[in-house]
């Protein structure tokens, strides 16, 4: 190995000893190699990531910044948005449609609250490629951070989101369920592995088919939202139609499915019969009444489901990223 | 060997240039498969080596894939075959700013720019005011780049780059902006890298940059590397590759015309202390292979309406001897041979030391002298009334281009190299007249004296 050192070396430099014989001072670190080809395998990309990770908590950094500063309310208008959706949604469904959900307001939320990071995280990393294109065009670094950057911003507001979500569960003393809690942990981590995914691949599609954006915004923002059970209960709308021609398991090909249900179980907690509002009381099932294990097999294979869409989208990004600098 | 830093292997890149340019779903499917493109290679089969510690300078004129080569080494561009390996941790200043975030402060974008090129947040804290010093923004360093000038936003990004602690820094043309300031501190923060052992690859529109700073030089000419070696070789290379880019535009060579016109003379005389002369010429007896010229023939040179056949130095009045004696006259011949009428011609004449170092550049057009060529053969006669230069070899360029300067119809380097005597005794690198004066305001003894001496 390469004997480290020099002369004056500014500070930043762990160096070992001067090389005393050397008639020129060596300085480089001989196992930091960097090869750069046509094509690189994924997991070398993966550990490229892993060694720029300081660069994504600082995109991430800054994109919240830049997105809020310069405007009026700055970090609130990341609370706003999402109580006015909110609001609206529990307004049209519960006094205007009467859907008689008791505490609707966290049921809403519980789901909601996973389904703003999906959407919001994949929407954007859809165009981050193209948006950043005079940063593709100069700098060289890992192009995934980008997408995964939007994912981390996205994440951030999940977690302003959630803090206003333990304001309005103490406000209308709904608690979780305590011993479930850790569940919310094995719903975030594939939910997260699966929009990185998406977040990846879309961002790379997009150099090419620039109207993506367009599509991705129908289908995520409006198709979507509509297959997962946010607005209403699985259990009650869905299940005993579907039940009924044996194809409850299509319904669970949505990923996204398992994961807000898990979130419906730990956050509004009432898996047995519930008596809704509506005139008559009946007494529903709004939440499935699975034990905790049958939600961490869901979990668990859409896990597996993501991490193989990942590698699916790393192959796809890295063909398609050696030509980004000259497609923008 | 093993202390290759950069290793360029074999790398191509291939440009696929669209007609038309379809990007949205619908027209890829209505275009699917039959897209007019051409294949633009921006590079070729270019291998070489760079070692830990040389500064290599890239030369090659626009277009000739300088900046896609670096892009490639940068990473920023995947070679579409070959490859490049870097060992040791690389800093490209491929445009200084660039991922600057408009809405953020300086103090942000340090922190960004430096985790882009690969620092963590440590390593910034501990050269945060390093950079904030050589990019001299302390007052400025919380306010938001947009509202930077453009001098402050380079210099901050030059500031960065250089704070990262490459092992090897990679420049594209970024020195040419700023103030002269700015740019000779950027010069003396790379002589710096060079003392520490850096590797630093560097491209510049400017040979004698290239000349000036780098150790081993690389020219590239439509993609392909047309040469690899010393930086003084490399840049007449360079120049070579300036006069085939202009091959296209110009006429066929034509034969050899006989002397078909007169120039009218020019100013007799030396009362100018330069002046330039045309002239049916007194052709050279031989074709004097003495004054160790290079040959046309370089599979680069193309023809053009003029051509220098030869250049000579002469010394008016003592041509027996096998030196120049400084102090004397210098005349700079130019023979030239024309195949059509060239009017506005500019003879440009460089005398460089034997470092290289560029001593004298003239040209007619700066000594307002406009030069209408007739087709045939001729010589330009540049005269000095009397030159400076010590003992020493010099070598001589000379070059023939249009009015502009935008066509070069012939450059020479070096044409020919002549030697000095200076039979004096100073020492140093030139010689001027000077005379000494004593003046003592008070003296003890006898009365105030006034004593003036001549010294060459």
């Amino acid at each position: 190995m390469t004997t480290l050192g020099t002369t004056s070396v500014p500070a930043g430099a762990e160096e070992q000893p001067p090389a005393e014989e050397a008639p020129r001072p060596r300085r480089v670190r001989s196992d930091v190699v960097r090869v750069v080809s046509a094509s690189k395998p994924v997991r070398e990309r993966l550990l490229d990531i892993w060694q720029a990770r300081e660069l994504l908590v600082n995109m991430v950094r800054t994109e919240i910044r830049v997105k809020y500063k310069s405007s009026f309310l700055g970090l609130l208008w990341s609370l706003l948005s999402p109580a006015m959706t909110l609001g609206i949604y529990v307004l049209v469904f519960q006094v205007i449609l009467k859907n008689g959900i008791p505490n609707f307001v966290i049921f809403l939320f519980s789901g909601l609250l996973l389904w703003n990071l999906f959407q919001t995280g994949v929407q954007t990393a859809t165009g981050v490629v193209v948006a950043n294109a005079g940063l593709v065009k100069r700098v060289a670094f890992p192009r995934e951070i980008l997408a995964l950057a939007a994912i981390g911003s996205a994440g951030v507001f999940f977690f302003f989101q959630a803090c206003v979500m333990v304001i309005f569960m103490v406000a209308l003393d709904a608690p979780p369920a305590w011993h479930l809690l850790w569940l919310l942990v094995v719903a975030m981590v594939p939910l997260l592995v699966f929009a990185s995914a998406l977040a990846v691949l879309l961002a790379s599609i997009t150099v090419y088919l620039r109207d993506m954006q367009h599509l991705v915004e129908v289908i995520v923002g409006a198709a979507w939202f509509w297959a997962c059970p946010i607005v209403y209960s699985f259990q009650e709308s869905v299940a005993s139609k579907l039940q009924h021609h044996g194809l409850e398991w299509v319904y669970f090909l949505n990923p996204v499915t398992p994961m807000v249900m898990t979130f419906q179980r730990v956050l509004y907690n009432r898996p047995g019969l519930v008596a809704l509002t509506t005139p008559g009381h009946p007494q529903v099932h709004l939440l499935p009444s699975w034990g905790a294990l049958t939600y961490l097999w869901m979990d668990a294979a859409v896990l597996g489901f993501s991490l193989l869409l990942f590698w699916v989208a790393m192959v796809v990004f890295g063909r398609l990223a050696g030509n980004f600098a000259e497609e923008l | 060997m093993g202390d290759t830093v950069v290793s360029v292997e074999q790398v191509s890149k291939r440009f696929r240039l669209y007609h038309e340019k379809y990007t949205s779903l619908k027209e890829r499917v209505i275009h699917a498969g039959r897209v007019p493109y051409e294949d633009l290679w921006a590079l070729r089969d270019v291998s070489f080596e760079v070692h830990e510690g040389e500064t290599v300078g890239i030369l090659g004129r626009n277009g000739s894939g300088k900046s896609t080569l670096l892009k490639c080494i940068c990473g920023v561009l995947q070679p579409t075959s070959g490859r490049v390996v870097v060992r040791g941790k690389l800093s490209g200043l491929l445009e200084l700013g660039a991922g600057f975030q408009q809405e953020l402060s300086g103090r942000d974008n340090i922190y960004l720019n430096g985790s882009m090129l690969g620092m963590s947040k440590r390593e910034i804290d501990r050269v945060f005011d390093d950079i904030v010093a050589f990019a001299e923004l302390e007052q400025f360093i919380d306010n938001q780049v947009k509202f930077y000038s453009s001098g402050m936003y380079v210099r901050l990004g030059f500031a960065v780059a250089v704070n990262v602690d490459p092992d090897i820094l990679v420049v594209d043309e970024v020195l040419a902006v700023g103030d002269e300031r700015f740019q000779r501190k950027c010069m003396e923060r790379i002589r710096q890298f060079q003392e520490e052992g850096r590797t630093i690859l560097f491209v510049s529109h400017s040979p004698d940059q290239v000349r000036a700073i780098c150790d081993r030089g690389v020219v590239l000419h439509n993609g392909a590397m047309v040469g690899l070696g010393a930086p003084g070789e490399m840049v007449r290379i360079f120049r070579e590759t300036l006069l085939a880019a202009d091959g296209p535009l110009r006429a066929e060579e034509a034969p050899a015309a006989g002397s078909a016109g007169a120039e009218p003379a020019g100013v007799p005389g030396g009362a100018a202390p330069e002046e330039a002369e045309a002239g049916p010429e007194a052709e050279p007896s031989a074709p004097a292979p003495a004054s160790d010229g290079v040959e046309a023939g370089s599979p680069l040179r193309a023809g053009g309406p003029v051509r220098i056949r030869e250049v000579q130095v002469r010394q008016p009045g003592a041509e027996d001897k096998p030196y120049l004696v400084t102090g004397g006259p210098l005349s700079v011949q130019v023979f030239y041979e024309a195949g059509e009428p060239v009017e506005g011609a500019v003879v440009s004449v460089e005398v460089r030391d034997a470092n290289d170092g560029l001593l004298l550049r003239t040209d007619t057009a700066i000594l307002d002298k406009p030069l209408d060529l007739p087709p045939g053969r001729g010589v330009v006669e540049v005269r000095f009334a009397s030159f400076p230069f010590l003992d020493g070899t010099y070598t001589v360029a000379a070059g023939i281009a249009n009015r502009l300067g935008g066509r070069l119809y012939d450059w020479r380097e070096p044409a020919c190299q002549f030697e000095v005597m200076y039979p004096g005794r100073g020492s140093g690198m030139v010689a001027l007249p000077a005379e000494v004066l004593l003046e003592v305001e008070e003296q003890a003894g006898g009365p105030a004296a006034v004593a003036g001496a001549e010294a060459r």
